[in-house]
Formats: C-alpha cells, structure tokens, sequence
C-alpha cells in the first residue's frame, strides 16, 4: 500500500452522494463546510469539547470536527440542513421553534442533531426520556445562552 | 496539523506490519483523542494506520464465562451491551460517566485505555513537558496543578490517566490482548501503565507497533455488587476530580472480596492494593473501610492546590464501600 | 407561550442561517493567526520560510510588512505594528493559505525569537503599581464617598468586614469571533461576528484611513457575544489587513484557544466590603472597595462598586476602585461588567449581615431599601425590588425555610437569596420605517440580533404602533449602512433602537392616519432620535430583580448542584414575553455557572490564563441547571423610553451568584467568599456526616 496526503473519498450526504478528493487532514467538519458548502454545521471549539458540530454518521451522533473526512469513506452523513423533509420540520426542529430552545443559534445544528441522534438511541434501548436523563444525555452539546431548559422541554416533548 | 500519509488494512496482521514498517506511523480508531492532539501539534504522525474498520467490534461470551470485548467495541454499544449492564454495572458506570454521547459513539475501548493525559501542559506544545518533550521540565509541580495527580507521580511528571473505563476495568481484573509482530500475548490492564519516574513519556507497556485487539473480563466474582462513582465539577462532561470503582463481596459481616480502583488521582489507575489487603476478612463496616482508604492514601504526595483530592478520594472510596456493603446486607 | 416567536427561528434551526464564518466569497483565503508565547519582551527575529514552503501558503503577515495603520483608538486593535509584545497571545504574525489546513500548520512553523523580559502578572493586593483611577468601565468616577464612613464604622452595633475574590472570567460565546473581508475598489467590505456594526465600520475606516462610507460592516446573525464581541477585535482587523495585503477576500475564525487572550475577559476582582449597621439591620456605613487589574496596553477599570451606589440606604458610603497594570490580556466587557462581580460580593455580604443581626435576609433588603438613589439622591423612575422579592419568595416557598438548611441522606439542602440591579442605558439611533405598496412595512435600523431576539422585538414594536400582525413587518438590521444603531451591549439595544423605530413607525403612522397614500416606491419615515435622548432625564432609572437558589451538597464529596434558580424581575415593559423570558433564563444559567464552575488561572511562569478550552474552562452543561424559572411583574415606567421598557439582557445573571453562594451557606454553614464554590472549596470546611 502506498499512502498519498490526499484521498478520494464517497460521502452520502443528506441523501446525495458526494465524491470528494480531501486533504488527509480535513475534518469531516471541515469538509461539509468548505468542500460541500454545509455551513450549517458550526465550529465552536474544533476539539470535541462544545458539541456545534454534531452530525448524524450513519445514524449515530459525533463531533464532526473529531472525524477525519477521509475514514468516513461510504458513510452517510445526515446534517441539520438535512433534517426538514420535504419543507416540513422535523419533529426537533418545531420543538425547538415551539419552546424558544435558542437565542443566538449557533449550538442550534449541533443541538438538534444531538437531540435527533439522542432519539433514536432511546428508542433502540427501549428506554423512556425524563427531564434528567434528557439533561444528562444534551449534556454534550454546550448553549452559552443558557437555553437549557427549553431545550430539554422540547426534547422531551418529542420523545413522548 | 503535520500532513501525513493514510492506509486502511483489512486485517490486524496488516495493520501490525504497516506501522512497523513505518516510523512516525499510529493507529487511528475513533480519534476522539488522537485527532485532538494532532490538531494541538502533541502528536505529529507522519502516517495514520485506521484500524477503525478491522473486524474487532464484536462482544462475545468467553469460554469462561466471562466476556471478550472487541477493540473497536464504541463506548456507547459496550456501555449498552444487556450482558454488560447485568453482570458488570461497574463498567457500564464508568462509561456513562465519561464524555458525552456523542464522544461515546466514536470512543473505542482500546483507544479510551491508550488516552493521553489532559494536563494543560502536555497539551501546549508551547511551553515545557517531559512527557511531551522528554527533558523539557515539568511546569506543573510549581504552576497550575489542582487536577493532577496526588499518587503515583514524580518529580517529573503529575499528569493524571483521564479515562473512567480503565478504572473499572481494572477492578475488573480484565486483561488486555495483544497483537505485535511476533504474534499475540495478553497484559491485565493493571500493568498496561507505566508510573512516570524518570521517564514519562513512557506511558504503556506495549511494544513497538504492537496493537490492542481486544479485553477479556474475567466472570463476575460471586456474590459480588460493583459500582462506578465520579466527582466532577460539572455534573456532566467533565473529567474526574476523584473517582473510584468498587467490587465488594460481604459474608457475615466480614469481607469477602475486595477490587478498589482509584481514578483521577495517578497517571494510572490507582488499584487500592493495600487497602484491599486490609480489608479481606475485616469487617465491613465504615471504620474498617476508612482505615484501610486512608493507609492507601498515605502514599499521597499533594502538591499545593491538589491537597483537597486526598480526602476527597478518602470519603469517595468509603462512601462507594459502604453503599455497596449496605446494598449486599439488603439483598 | 405568549409571545411572537424568532422571525429567523426557521432560519436558524435549519442551518441557513449565516454568521461571519459561513460567507463563500469567491477566491477567498483563510488566516491563521501565530500567538506570542511570551508575556513581555521584543520580537528579534521571524523566520517564515517554512511557512511560506508549503505552495498553499500565500503569505505569512508580520510586523516588519503587514500594512501600517493609523493610530487606534483602542491600542489593543494595533495588530502587527511594532516589535514589541505586550502579553502573552498576542498575534504576532498571520498565516494566510488557500485552505484551512494550510493556513493552520503554516502559523504552528512560523519561527519567531523573543528578547523576553521579565513578567509581572500576579495580582497581588500589596503590588506597588495600584493607583487610583480617574473613571470606571462606563464612565463612573472611580472613587464616591458620602457622609463619614469611618465614624459610620466606629460606632456600628454590628459589622461585617469580607473580602470577596473572583477570578478572571470569560465570555466565550459559542461562536468564536469570526471575520471574513475583501476590499473591491478601494472599498472594504467585513462580515464580522460584532455586537455592533457601526463600530467596526468607524474603526475599520480610521485604522485604514477610509471615509465611514468606504467600508460596509455586517453581523447578520451573530453566536453570541456577552461583551467581547461589544467593540472591534483584533480579528477583524487582520482580515482586512490581510485581504489588503494578498488583495483577496480572506476569513479569519479564531481559534477557540485564541479567545482568552484576545478578546477581552471579565477582570479579576479583590472586593472588600464593610457594612456597619445597627443591630435592627438598618445600614449606617457601607465601603466597597475594589482591587482589579488591566493590561499595559489598556486601562480597562471594572466598575464592580457601582452597584453598592444604588442599592441600599445607608448614611455613609464609600465605594473605590483601584487597579494595577500588567502584563496580562486586556480585560473587557463581560455580562453585566461591575453589577456581575460587584454584586456578587455586595449581596453575599448583605447575608452574613443578616445572620449577624439574626434577620430573614429578605427582611433585611427590606429595611434598608431607600426612598432615592443613595448617592445620587435622585428618585428613581421606577423601583420594585421590594415586590420582586415578595412575589419571589412566595412563588419559591421562601417561608418554609427554616435558619438552616436541611439534611437529605448524604446531602444538605439549602437556599439563598440576593437582589439584582442593573441601570437603563439608552442610545440614540435613527430608524427608517417604509410602508409598503404591499401591506407590509419595513423597519430599517443598524441594530444587531446576537440572540437577544432584537430582530423579532423591534418589530413588534412597530407593529403594536402600526396596529397590524407582526409578520407583516420586515426588519433589516446588521448592516453598517443602515440608519446608525449603537452596539448590542449594556441591555441598552431595545431602547435604544426600539425608541427610534417606534418614533419613526409613530412619523409613519400618523401620516398614513391623514390619509397619504402608499406611492409604489413606498412611503417611508426616517426619525434620529440623538436630540430626545439628550435630553436625559432627572430620575435615576434602573431595572431590579431577585434571584433565589436551592442547591445541594454532597457531605462527602463537597460536589455542589444547583436543585432550583427562580428570578423575579421589574424591568419595565416586558414587550416580548417570549424571548424576555429567555434572556432572563439565559442571564441566570450563565450566573449559575459563574457560581459553581467558571475559574481562569492565570499561570504566574508563562503569564497566559491557563485554561483556554471549553474541557478546562468549565461553563454549565444541561446537567448542571434542572430548574430554572424567571418571572416579573407588570412596570410601569413612563420615564425611561415611549416603549416603558429597561433592559432585560444582563439583569439576571447579576444576583445569581450570590443567591447560590448564600444557598450553599445556608445548606453548610460554610461561606465562600472566593468564586467558584465546588467541591475544592468546600471540602473539609463543613462538618462531616
């Protein structure tokens, strides 16, 4: 095997498959928003520390700005300008709207994927959410605005 | 971030004989570590070798009736494993109380025993460290120390091991498999850390290019109750203050069995040996529990702003026994 | 709930909602700035030719070629101008490549030597550089002294004398500050991440010598500020420097790390208060007397004894600040710079008067509230903190609490309360309101949303005085070439702007009330209101609230959770119930956070605050605020603004800290004075199980 600095890469991203040639350094982070043009996605703190970046990877929720672009290859990626289907809301995102779960907006993507990825993960588990487990398990995902309670309001809303 | 070169073998063999065959080369698994200190220059790889598609994801029953954990087994899927959950809510403690969701999705279980430490020295690669830069000094002793290590340190080096699952599963007695050029051999996860002395960069005790591919846990020791406790600042997504694991087995008001790990405290985990000692066949009782906690922790060396983890750790470690103890007498 | 929801709420949660980093102008490069890892000294020598080896890298700016500007107003904003480095972070060359990852590797090989000297950066209360200042942060005179303090002292019944500590602070938004500028014709154009567009606007143009109308400054949306995104900051202008130098559009996205150091931060302070009262409570002498530090390159005094000014009557005052300068970041606004911290000392030390005279601290504030402002004698415009605390402590069951907190298994359980107060500040702006042929209206105004909902509450503004739906307005704010608008900062941005949107909508309204019709083009109204807010006002205007916490300690551990925050508030009209009850919330985690969690250290050898991440600065999780309630009553206020209403963006983080800190005294007898409280604070203080 011979290694190069670049690699051709297949992304599936919100639906579309994507073909990228990245830099072995680009972050998935990076790449939805430089390369593909997704900048709902944010940066708050390149270093798994703020939860901004959330996205779905095949599925699962993680801090796209930990994820090298180039292991991705074959994934699919679900970002928040893929959650709305079809112009309709994605259940997440009516909440947050119907509980004012945001100020300025920039935790928002990460906290709606987080949220979404947080979902599923319950109900593959079978389990219920309460307000502390749902306190608990947001807790990755920082809002320096302090929308916390609305934000476990409307997660809870969602999941019963 | 240096460039570097990047390969995906399809087999542990493979992926062994590429990074020996590579200096600067390292194992990429979930990179919720790696990547951080790449992006911060710590780690500068001139290759990344990503075994994060090797087929080490599985957990399976041992012939002993214990449990063998793949190395790519996430955070997230081992903490909710349904046999890991009943037979060793110790573990699963330990990984909920670790990072977040999101992090747990990525963190692997090899590469959560292998993290580096979070001493903001070793993580600014613009001041001194020995155990980034070998030789360099240790600027936390004098300067900003009040996360780090009270045991186990040395005048080089007070960095912490961060990571709640090597706590637990050191009280487990689970042990690590390897696979290195000349083939497999198993460590038990108390002797994977190396304790600084002079050397700490030295950090493990693999061997060039060898590879984690599993952690074998022993059977639940009968009659036992285990539990996982972190203090942290926040009450989440935080790194431990103190934290401990717990395996206690209680008959007739004596003890029976005793695992007691000490996380947050070392640049390992801290497996309470001494305190174990004391304490099998004594009564189960808090006197007892702290006479033993505190002879462990007379080897504490608390710097100026660390002091407070050595009762901390102390009431922790007792609180945790006396729990379990309680929860064993009402069973 | 009530209210009008965000007018960008489904913008923001679908991510089409662009702040300074999501820009994509065509050819752009991206900067990366190398900080100084000294404290103080010279730049001997930079070599950037490794740097410059990468083909993506186009250029490595540093003192010796970027481009001269003129002199700052604000020096912190002198970026790449001298040799000389006046703290350690400070930017002292700028990596600009044609990829993120380039620009970012490119600043870790540039190669500069220092001539380092030696450092001062430990406050210390007996350092020989503290002086007196003339004014504090807002234009206060640092020193007021009322009535004699010393004979107020002498001849109390009871006294209490407390030194209070609080650490470097800092704001970090969870947008890093973020720019991206091109220049087009001798034209600059910055996208920036500000609280206030005409500020980056007036300083960009002095810093490159352009008339204000050379240069177009926008913040359309903005991730949060707090502050340090209230004046311009030096990534800004390096932007723009840097696109003038390659004479290509560049973005600049600070690291998060590079935020301590250069954006400002909440100063420490060293607050000692003395009350001496009688023994019925009632305040005879008051002293607050602050030590705080700036930088060498700026004086930046945090007015944290303004609070003791306004709140209680009291004979004898006297409230100081003095500071000392060091080789450290420059300190800035933070949320409520001087109530925050100067509150956090003044009401924990109100507690401990209360316990000393045996009194409900509730009934305490109560005795001691007074007729007119204390020092100013002015009356107030409006003033229910009595009925704050009232509705407060009925809403949280005040009257079940009995001298001492309650033990719960291995917890203790304990409440507090503290008082909050926070000035009405008012700018004047200029609004233009059209009409259109349409139906609908559009407000325009150089205002700026930084999550505040300023959007949203200006147009309902209009809307009430137009008498139609909120959707049919259409506010433009966020642009320098709008009708000017002050920052979004001091809780000022509703009244400010929303008094010349409202006499612009009221110009509009009675025209269309004679019956002029809607020409296609639109019918429009323009209003500055510079002339009616100069005519000030005599009443002492400020808003008032009163935070009540319930918190539990862990015997063992000393870990410290917040159980419950409930706020009341008088702060005027409240005109957006729904986005006020957010901010109010929002000002509450935040002071909860300050509280229990937030610490910076600065590191004495190297002279940098320490913890620069988001794992090692510690602000509040979801796990750490399970219930927070804010309320108000109904004010009116006819002397503050046509709206009646105050600021609602800074007064609830102001009591919170020490609503919890009395809590956690009340659960454990343990007063800390030192912030933050958590488990290395309490741990062996109390007695144990």
């Amino acid at each position: 095997m011979i290694s190069t600095t670049e690699t051709a890469v297949t992304l599936e991203v919100n639906g579309t498959s994507r073909e990228l040639r990245l830099d072995n350094r680009r972050t998935l982070l990076d790449a939805l928003r430089e390369q593909l043009e997704l900048t709902g996605t944010k940066k708050g703190c390149d270093h798994g520390q703020c939860g901004a970046c959330t996205v779905l990877l095949d599925g699962r929720r993680v801090n796209s700005c930990l994820v090298l672009a180039v292991t991705a290859d074959g994934s699919t990626v679900t970002t928040v300008e893929g959650l709305a289907a079809d112009g309709t809301l994605h259940p997440v995102q009516q909440a947050f709207l119907d509980h004012d779960a945001f100020q300025c907006g920039f935790c928002t993507p990460g906290q709606l994927c987080s949220a979404v990825g947080l979902l599923a993960e319950a109900e593959a588990a079978g389990e219920a959410l309460d307000e502390p487990t749902v306190r608990e398990r947001m807790s990755g995902n920082i809002c320096r605005c302090g929308a916390y309670p609305h934000i476990v309001r409307a997660v809870v809303e969602v999941a019963s | 971030m240096r460039e570097f070169g990047y390969l995906r073998p399809t087999d542990p063999v493979e992926a062994v004989r590429l990074l020996v065959g590579s200096p600067e080369a390292r194992y990429l698994a979930g990179g919720t570590n790696l990547v951080d200190l790449m992006k911060l220059g710590v780690e500068r790889p001139r290759l990344l070798v990503d075994v994060s598609r090797l087929p080490l994801g599985d957990v399976t029953p041992t012939d002993g009736g214990g449990l063998r954990i793949g190395a790519l087994v996430t955070n997230a899927d081992l903490a909710a494993d349904p046999r890991v959950r009943a037979a060793y809510p110790v573990l699963s403690q330990a990984l909920l109380a670790g990072a977040s969701g999101q992090l747990r999705n990525r963190a692997t279980t090899a590469g959560n025993l292998l993290q580096r430490t979070r001493c903001l020295y070793f993580q600014d690669t613009a001041k001194p460290c020995n155990k980034r830069s070998p030789g360099t000094g240790c600027p936390a002793r004098e300067g900003v120390h009040r996360d780090l290590a009270v045991l186990g340190a040395s005048e080089q080096c007070i960095a912490t091991h961060p990571s709640d699952l090597a706590v637990a599963l050191a009280a487990l007695d689970a042990v690590v498999e390897l696979l290195g050029p000349d083939g497999p051999r198993t460590l038990p996860v108390t002797d994977l850390h190396r304790l600084p002395g002079d050397r700490p960069h030295e950090e493990h005790r693999l061997l060039p290019g060898e590879l984690i591919t599993a952690v074998a846990v022993p059977p639940p020791v009968p009659e036992t109750l285990s539990a996982y406790r972190k203090v942290r600042d926040r009450a989440s997504y935080a790194f431990a203050l103190a934290s401990a694991a717990g395996i206690l087995a209680v008959r007739a008001g004596r003890v029976t069995h005793l695992a007691l790990v000490l996380g947050g405290l070392a640049p390992k985990p801290w497996r309470a040996r001494a305190a174990e000692q004391r304490l099998i066949g004594a009564p189960a009782d808090e006197a007892s529990f702290t006479a033993a906690v505190e002879a462990e922790l007379a080897a504490a060396r608390p710097l100026r702003d660390n002091a407070y983890k050595v009762p901390l750790a102390r009431n922790l470690a007792v609180r945790l026994l006396c729990d379990l103890a309680a929860k064993g007498q009402a069973r | 709930m009530s209210g009008h929801g965000r007018l960008e709420g489904r913008e923001k949660v679908t991510g089409a909602a662009r702040y300074s980093d999501d820009r994509r102008p065509a050819g752009c490069l991206h900067a990366c700035p190398v900080p100084a890892t000294v404290a103080r000294g010279a730049i001997t020598s930079i070599d950037t030719s490794e740097a410059l080896a990468d083909p993506r890298v186009v250029a490595v700016l540093t003192h010796l070629d970027a481009p001269r500007l003129a002199e700052a107003d604000d020096p912190t904003l002198a970026v790449l101008q001298s040799a000389r480095v006046s703290y350690r972070g400070q930017c002292v060359a700028l990596a600009v490549a044609e990829t993120l990852e380039a620009a970012e590797q490119a600043a870790t090989v540039v190669r500069v030597t220092y001539e380092a000297e030696p450092h001062d950066v430990v406050l210390v209360e007996d350092h020989p550089g503290i002086y007196a200042p003339d004014l504090a942060n807002g234009g206060h005179p640092a020193d007021r002294v009322r009535g004699d303090f010393d004979a107020a002292w002498a001849a109390a019944e009871v006294r209490i004398d407390a030194t209070y500590r609080i650490p470097p602070l800092h704001n970090h938004p969870m947008e890093p500050h973020a720019a991206t500028a091109w220049w087009e014709d001798g034209r600059l154009t910055a996208y920036d991440s500000s609280q206030g567009t005409g500020e980056v606007q007036k300083t960009l143009a002095a810093l490159f010598r352009l008339e204000h109308t050379q240069v177009l400054a926008v913040s359309e949306h903005v991730g949060g500020g707090f502050g340090c995104k209230g004046t311009p900051r030096p990534h800004v202008v390096l932007a723009a420097m840097a696109a003038r130098a390659v004479g290509r559009p560049v973005r600049l996205a600070l690291p998060r790390a590079q935020l301590a150091a250069t954006v400002g931060h909440r100063a420490p302070t060293v607050q000692r208060v003395r009350l001496a009262a009688r023994s019925d409570g009632r305040i005879q002498g008051l002293a607050q007397e602050i030590l705080t530090r700036s930088s060498t390159v700026k004086e930046f005094v945090e007015q944290a004894a303004v609070p003791a000014r306004v709140m209680y009557r009291s004979p004898a005052s006297r409230t100081t600040h003095r500071v000392v300068r060091q080789d450290v970041p420059t300190p800035s606004w933070m949320r409520a710079p001087g109530e925050t911290p100067g509150m956090f000392a003044l009401e924990s030390a109100m507690d401990e008067l209360a316990l000393a005279c045996g009194l409900d601290p509730m009934e305490l504030r109560l005795r001691n509230e007074p007729d007119t402002e204390p020092d100013s004698g002015r009356p107030f415009s409006s003033r229910h903190l009595t009925e704050c605390l009232r509705e407060g402590a009925r809403r949280f069951g005040w009257q079940r609490r009995g001298p001492a907190g309650r033990p719960e298994g291995r917890l203790l359980v304990g409440t507090g309360v503290a008082a909050s107060t926070y000035p009405v500040l008012i700018g004047s702006a200029a609004a233009e309101v059209r009409a259109e042929a349409d139906g609908t209206f559009v407000v325009r105004v150089n205002a700026t949303d930084i999550g505040t909902g300023a959007r949203t509450v200006l147009a309902v503004i209009a809307a009430e005085v137009l008498a139609v739906p909120v959707d049919r307005i259409r506010p433009e704010i966020g642009r320098s070439d709008l009708p000017r608008g002050g920052v979004a900062g001091g809780s000022s941005g509703t009244s400010s702007w929303g008094w010349a949107v409202h006499a612009a909508t009221s110009g509009l309204a009675r025209r269309l009330a004679e019956g002029v019709r809607v020409p296609p083009e639109g019918l429009s109204v323009c209003v500055d209101t510079r002339e009616l807010v100069a005519q000030g006002t005599e009443f002492a205007r400020h808003a008032f609230g009163a935070q009540f916490a319930e918190v539990q300690v862990d015997r063992d551990t000393g870990e410290v959770r917040l159980r419950r925050l409930l706020g009341v508030f008088a702060a005027g009209r409240i005109l957006n119930p729904r986005t006020a009850r957010s901010q109010l919330l929002g000002g509450m985690v935040m002071g909860a956070s300050m509280a229990l969690l937030e610490e910076s250290t600065m590191d004495p050898a190297f002279g940098d605050h320490a913890e620069r991440d988001l794992a090692s600065y510690h602000v509040a999780v979801n796990a750490d605020v399970p219930d927070v309630q804010a309320y108000w009553i109904e004010e009116e206020d006819r002397h503050v603004s046509p709206m009646g209403s105050k600021g609602i963006g800074e007064i609830g983080i102001v009591g919170t800290a020490a609503a919890v800190a009395n809590a956690v005294h009340h659960a454990t007898g343990v007063r800390v004075r030192d912030l933050p409280i958590g488990a290395r604070a309490l741990l062996g203080r109390f007695s144990g199980p």
